[in-house]
């Protein structure tokens, strides 16, 4: 009964101890500090989310989701900056009413494509379709004409060099090189005292358990199945009728978004948003966060991604030069040792035992249950 | 935006631009080169390409810091000796790297990238505990300083053209090294079918840690060359390989002679279009031009007809 069309009974556990851990244990554990830093990072897991659909089931490995994440999030840093640059906020400029960085480049009225992110509703909705479209616009062109593997990687990777430049040359519509600052209220709310973050953070932990389960609903159904199957043997998949083009293109297009949805909560719960999360460093660390965390995992996405960035910031924080051999070490040995990554620790070494553990407690009919957790196959390559 | 400028003007323009483009050019040949062989022939993604660069450049550094300390008498060839240091230098480690890390990947080309993302981190924060996190600039030689007065607005810069003509050496023996020599035939032999290559007797692991080396130790050379027309810091190498990859897919990977034609259009696009607008933006147009024609021919410029 409990094996419906999201979810079985191992992975549901699993669920609900992520769920535990995010919203009564961590919580209560930090304080406001660590808490917005632990929320930040969880931004980062909705890409790391997508990039399990598209790169751990779909095969294809994307080295521009901080083009993605980017778009989601400038686009939700241009409505809190219409916002925070009100008439009454900018009187001080020559032009008052416009945000702050476009007055330093002396322009003087609100570039046309500014004008809609005035409306939330429109914002919301931009912060979906633009990377959306965007996505489907480049598996399109690629999908379609079978450019696959590192070909794709290779020109995702020089698609974000792009975005990168683009924004830092365009100084005065997009704040350049320090990107879109001192943001601060939504629709009149301030985001920046201690209760905003709170409230934030389990507005972040909810929207990370929405995708969650669009991943269990998209691995469970057939289409999980059609691009796990298109992995491991695209050719076949083709002969026997499928649009092997169409199903990557979903497959990349949900990464895109959940990547954007990741960049839009950046945007709201850091405050700023800016293109140093945009380029070819930070998308090939979103694909590590996966990676470290099981390419085939849609938890371990959300745990290696937490687990790298606390290393991160506790080790940057007390030993900055070791910091990158760790990181590089770390990712070198995951590649030899764990391609699966932490959760194909997990599911190797510990379940096996706890599976013995119980069914050696249990009778024997009821223990056939964890065989499904391990249907996922053999790694992608 | 050509109106303010006269025929001539706008001539002098493109041919010195042309021969900014032309350096630019080098600079993308040697580090292509390179890659194309780890790359193009042995299918490995090295994102630590780089790093092998700014190897060979921090030898070259150090070699000229010896000379000008040493043996002052003899400065103006410190660069020849330099060269060789850095091939070495930088093959040997490509060799190491080989050994400890790729040899495990073949199977897997996805990863290699990741793994040697991992290597170039590892090597940049090395760099930096060596030499400093400030870039580093190599003192030229007197003959190399200065430039050719062509006509009266034309002028080269006389180290350009020994770059250039360092590359075009360069791309000879390489070009010999693949296509002409018997251990040439070896590495394509092993490409094209690994099984087959062993049955015949060649030892395809060996030929696998030297064509590494190979590519590895030509980035050092790169590197190297890159001292005499920029300075060098611990994430120089980052600038470049992007472009660089983008410089071989474009060409198609498999292909020297596509590897040269899509570094020469692209730099020379770039460098033109550099004139009339910020660096940036014909960066931008030109990566954007190049990405657009693969989405129409994916396999690049000069590829092998092969059945997909």
């Amino acid at each position: 009964m409990t094996d419906n069309r999201f979810t079985n009974r191992s992975e549901l556990i699993g669920i609900l101890v992520l769920a535990v851990f995010l919203v009564v244990v961590l919580p209560l554990c930090l304080d406001v500090f660590r808490l917005n830093l632990v929320a930040k990072y969880l931004t980062y897991a909705f890409v790391a989310l997508g990039l399990v659909i598209c790169w751990g089931y779909g095969g294809i490995l994307s080295l521009g989701q901080g083009v993605f994440f980017g778009l989601g999030g400038y686009c939700m840093a241009m409505f809190l900056k219409l916002e925070a640059s009100s008439v009454a906020n900018t009187k001080i400029q020559s032009t008052p009413g416009i945000p702050d960085f476009m007055d330093w480049n002396q322009i003087t009225a609100l570039p046309l494509f500014w004008q809609p992110f005035h409306s939330l509703i429109f914002t919301i909705a931009a912060v979906i379709l633009v990377p959306g479209i965007f996505a489907l616009v480049i598996g399109a062109a690629m999908f379609k004409r079978r450019v696959g593997g590192t070909y794709f990687a290779i020109i995702t990777q020089a698609v974000a060099a792009i975005l990168t430049i683009l924004i830092v040359g365009q100084q005065g519509y997009t704040g350049g090189i320090n990107g879109m600052t001192d943001l601060r209220t939504l629709k009149g709310w301030d985001i920046r005292p201690d209760h905003a973050k709170v409230i934030l953070y389990f507005f972040e932990v909810g929207l990370l358990f929405v995708c969650i389960f669009i991943a269990q609903f998209i691995r469970h159904s057939k289409l999980g199945r059609i691009l796990v199957a298109m992995r491991d043997q695209e050719d076949r998949v083709r002969f026997s009728g499928y649009s092997v083009a169409n199903f990557k293109i979903f497959a990349f297009c949900v990464g895109a978004i959940f990547a954007a949805i990741g960049g839009a909560m950046f945007a709201l719960q850091v405050g700023f948003m800016s293109p140093s999360f945009v380029g070819i460093v930070p998308s090939i660390e979103m694909v590590i966060y996966t990676a470290v965390g099981g390419r085939l995992s849609i938890l371990g996405a959300v745990y290696g991604t937490m687990l790298v960035n606390f290393a991160k910031t506790s080790l940057s924080e007390s030993f900055p030069e070791l910091w990158l051999f760790g990181l590089g070490g770390l990712f070198i040995a995951v590649v030899l040792a764990f391609p699966n990554g932490l959760a194909g620790i997990w599911g190797d070494y510990v379940q096996p035992r706890i599976d013995r553990l119980i069914a050696s407690r249990k009778p024997k009919s009821e223990a056939g249950w964890t065989d499904n957790s391990v249907a996922d196959g053999a790694p992608a390559e | 935006m050509f109106g303010e400028y006269s025929i001539g003007d706008l001539g002098s323009i493109f041919v010195m631009q042309g021969f900014a483009g032309l350096i630019l050019f080098s600079v993308y040949v040697l580090m292509a080169l390179g890659l194309a062989i780890i790359f193009g022939q042995m299918g490995v993604i090295n994102m630590a390409h780089g790093e092998f660069m700014i190897l060979g450049a921090y030898v070259t550094w150090m070699t000229s810091n010896f000379f000008q300390t040493f043996l002052p008498g003899l400065f103006s060839g410190y660069f020849f000796l330099a060269m060789i240091l850095a091939f070495l230098a930088s093959g040997a480690l490509g060799m190491l790297v080989e050994w400890v890390l790729i040899r495990h990947l073949y199977k897997r080309p996805l990863d290699t990238l990741l793994a040697t993302w991992g290597l170039s981190l590892m090597l940049q924060q090395a760099y930096r505990s060596i030499f400093g996190a400030r870039e580093v600039g190599v003192e030229l030689p007197q003959w190399m300083l200065g430039s050719l007065k062509v006509t009266d607005s034309i002028e080269v810069p006389i180290n350009g053209i020994f770059v250039m003509g360092l590359t075009v050496l360069i791309t000879v023996v390489v070009a010999y090294v693949m296509y002409k020599s018997r251990w040439g035939r070896q590495v394509r032999a092993v490409v094209q079918n690994r099984i087959m290559a062993g049955a015949v007797g060649i030892n395809t692991a060996k030929v696998d840690r030297y064509t590494f080396a190979l590519g590895c130790g030509i980035a050092g050379v790169a590197g190297s060359a890159f001292t005499m027309i920029g300075s060098t810091g611990p994430t120089s190498g980052q600038l470049y390989i992007v472009d660089t990859f983008l410089v071989v897919v474009f060409g198609g990977a498999a292909s020297l002679l596509g590897t040269i034609a899509s570094a020469f259009s692209i730099s020379q696009t770039q460098s033109t279009l550099e004139f009339f607008m910020s660096g940036s933006m014909a960066k931008v147009l030109t990566l954007l031009a190049v990405v657009g024609i693969l989405m129409l021919r994916p396999q690049g410029l000069f590829a092998l007809k092969v059945r997909k």
